[in-house]
């Protein structure tokens, strides 16, 4: 059988699991461009951990004295908010100029798109897995309360992923076209970290005695990242799991792929004329 | 690349393709004047977007053991007939069916990343063009033994010379097994000996494709490789036929 070709939604789908088959090549792809990064160091990939690290260390203790909150509690917060943002916004960023930056190998190539998203999602989550050493660590030195829902770390994680996928596949489509969407989304991502509550905690100003604070802490509710972070973050601090964030988030995979897809089958075809 | 079964026959059908380029510039390429133009009402923001027909009625029916030559001069549209034949344009009118795993040679180095040993180019190579991590790993020795370069291949690919470049990727390029082979000229840059070698190999490789199309400036390369031909002018199809019959005709040569 050919493959299905134009702009119908079997042609999106049989893109989509194409790429999947392909899976030795974008994995090996994925490793590659993390050890190219780190090429010529003495550490190499370690630097991902010990910036993670740095940072993480540094925004707490600014933060945790600018807020007045003990840093045992809000080190674990930021650092393990912090992981998640970096994932996030590793998908946005590098999503928006996926099909930009693979260029030659769409032009001389005819591998499905999605083979270039996969490679991005699984490189950022290859950092993730870096990052997570750093958290390891925390662990040690501000034990959690941890219990078995940690594990709900594991699906929140799988979600993330989900999402970072059709994200990049739905962005990196729309900036081929129109390019002046990539600054905008890297502007955006960068301006959402600050809306999102990964340098300051939800819950201590939603409850502020000051009800203008109040007000304005809720909403970060109409922000979904705040429910993508939060599903991670509470079960790997040992938190209550909060069920609205779940709905939120199952919400958006759906919506989203839904979007992605009927994206896809119109203008799939066409990505390799644009870029 | 494209999945099909062991047994089903290779093959490539178009049908009237067409392949029509958008040329954006940096205004039409933003949102303002489509938004602008949505609201203006009539005036179609699409159609002031100039477009290039790089391509116009392509109809072609190539079977399994096609052996496809492609002339015609620069900027008639071969390479670009080539990558609607791969299937990475896919075309604006009319349709492509293509059955059978491709294999296309363009460019030698597209793919290939500076930074890392030629061992690992030969591997990240070999898996683009459609091959499994362990076909590579049974074909490097013969690879490393085709292109000479010794203890140079655990060096980084920066290191090499342009002509060293050409011998790894002929080298990985040659060794593979495909059903459909698509390939562009442009392999030139090594030394007469090697020339030679690689020829070989490149008739080898013809032999074990399927189906071939190849696209080229070298009377000597074509009658060599292929048995008909396709002449390409202005985008469309001049003329289709026996290879010296096409060439006669190309070269504007007495029939």
């Amino acid at each position: 059988m050919a493959q299905p070709t134009g702009r119908t939604l079997t042609a999106a789908v049989a893109d989509l699991r194409r790429g999947w088959e392909q899976r030795s090549l974008w994995g090996h792809l994925g490793w590659q461009d993390i050890r190219q990064r780190y090429r010529r160091s003495v550490l190499g990939p370690v630097w991902i951990t010990i910036s993670m690290a740095v940072t993480a260390v540094a925004l707490g203790i600014l933060y945790s004295g600018l807020f007045d909150i003990e840093l045992a509690t809000f080190l674990p917060h930021v650092l393990v908010g912090f992981i998640v943002w970096n994932f996030i916004s590793g998908c946005i960023a590098e999503g928006s100029e996926v099909f930009i930056a693979n260029e030659g190998l769409i032009k001389h190539l005819p591998s499905p798109l999605s083979v270039h998203v996969y490679r991005l999602v699984w490189r950022q989550t290859l950092f993730f897995a870096h990052n997570l050493l750093v958290y390891l660590v925390m662990l040690l030195v501000f034990p959690q309360p941890l219990s078995w829902t940690v594990v709900a770390a594991v699906a929140a994680f799988g979600l993330l992923a989900l999402n970072g996928a059709w994200v990049a596949l739905a962005v990196g489509i729309i900036t081929t076209r129109f390019r002046d969407i990539l600054p905008i989304t890297q502007s955006a991502v960068q301006l959402m970290f600050f809306m999102t509550p990964i340098v300051w905690i939800y819950d201590d100003l939603a409850n502020s005695p000051n009800p203008d604070i109040a007000e304005r802490a809720r909403l970060a509710e109409f922000n979904p990242f705040l429910h993508f972070v939060e599903i991670i973050r509470r079960p790997l601090l040992g938190q209550d799991q909060v069920w609205r964030h779940w709905v939120v988030v199952v919400a958006i995979t759906v919506v989203g792929w839904a979007l992605t897809l009927f994206v896809m089958r119109r203008y799939r075809s066409r990505v390799s004329y644009w870029v | 690349m494209t999945v099909s079964e062991a047994s089903s026959p290779v093959s490539i059908m178009t049908k009237d393709a067409c392949v029509d380029f958008p040329i954006f510039d940096a205004k039409s390429r933003s949102l303002k004047k489509t938004v602008m133009g949505l609201v203006g009402g009539n005036i179609a923001s699409d159609s002031k977007v100039p477009v290039i027909e790089a391509l116009r009625d392509i109809s072609v029916t190539l079977e399994h053991g096609a052996r496809v030559g492609l002339v015609g001069h620069n900027g008639a549209g071969k390479s670009t007939l080539l990558r609607l034949l791969s299937g990475i344009y896919e075309p604006t009118r009319g349709v492509a069916e293509i059955r059978g795993r491709v294999a296309p040679v363009f460019d030698l180095g597209v793919g290939m990343d500076p930074e890392i040993s030629g061992l690992e180019n030969i591997m990240i190579r070999g898996l683009f063009l459609g091959m499994t991590r362990k076909q590579m790993e049974e074909r490097v020795d013969d690879i490393a033994d085709f292109t000479e370069l010794g203890d140079f291949l655990r060096m980084p690919l920066r290191t090499y010379s342009t002509g060293m470049r050409v011998r790894l990727a002929l080298g990985v390029v040659t060794s593979i097994d495909p059903e459909i082979l698509l390939l562009d000229e442009g392999i030139g840059a090594v030394d007469a000996a090697f020339l030679e070698k690689s020829k070989q190999r490149l008739s080898e490789l013809v032999g074990r494709s399927g189906l071939l199309v190849f696209a080229s400036h070298s009377d000597e390369f074509l009658r060599e490789l292929c048995d008909s031909a396709i002449w390409m002018e202005h985008g469309q199809i001049k003329q289709q036929g026996e290879l010296n019959e096409v060439l006669r005709a190309y070269k504007g040569l007495p029939a």
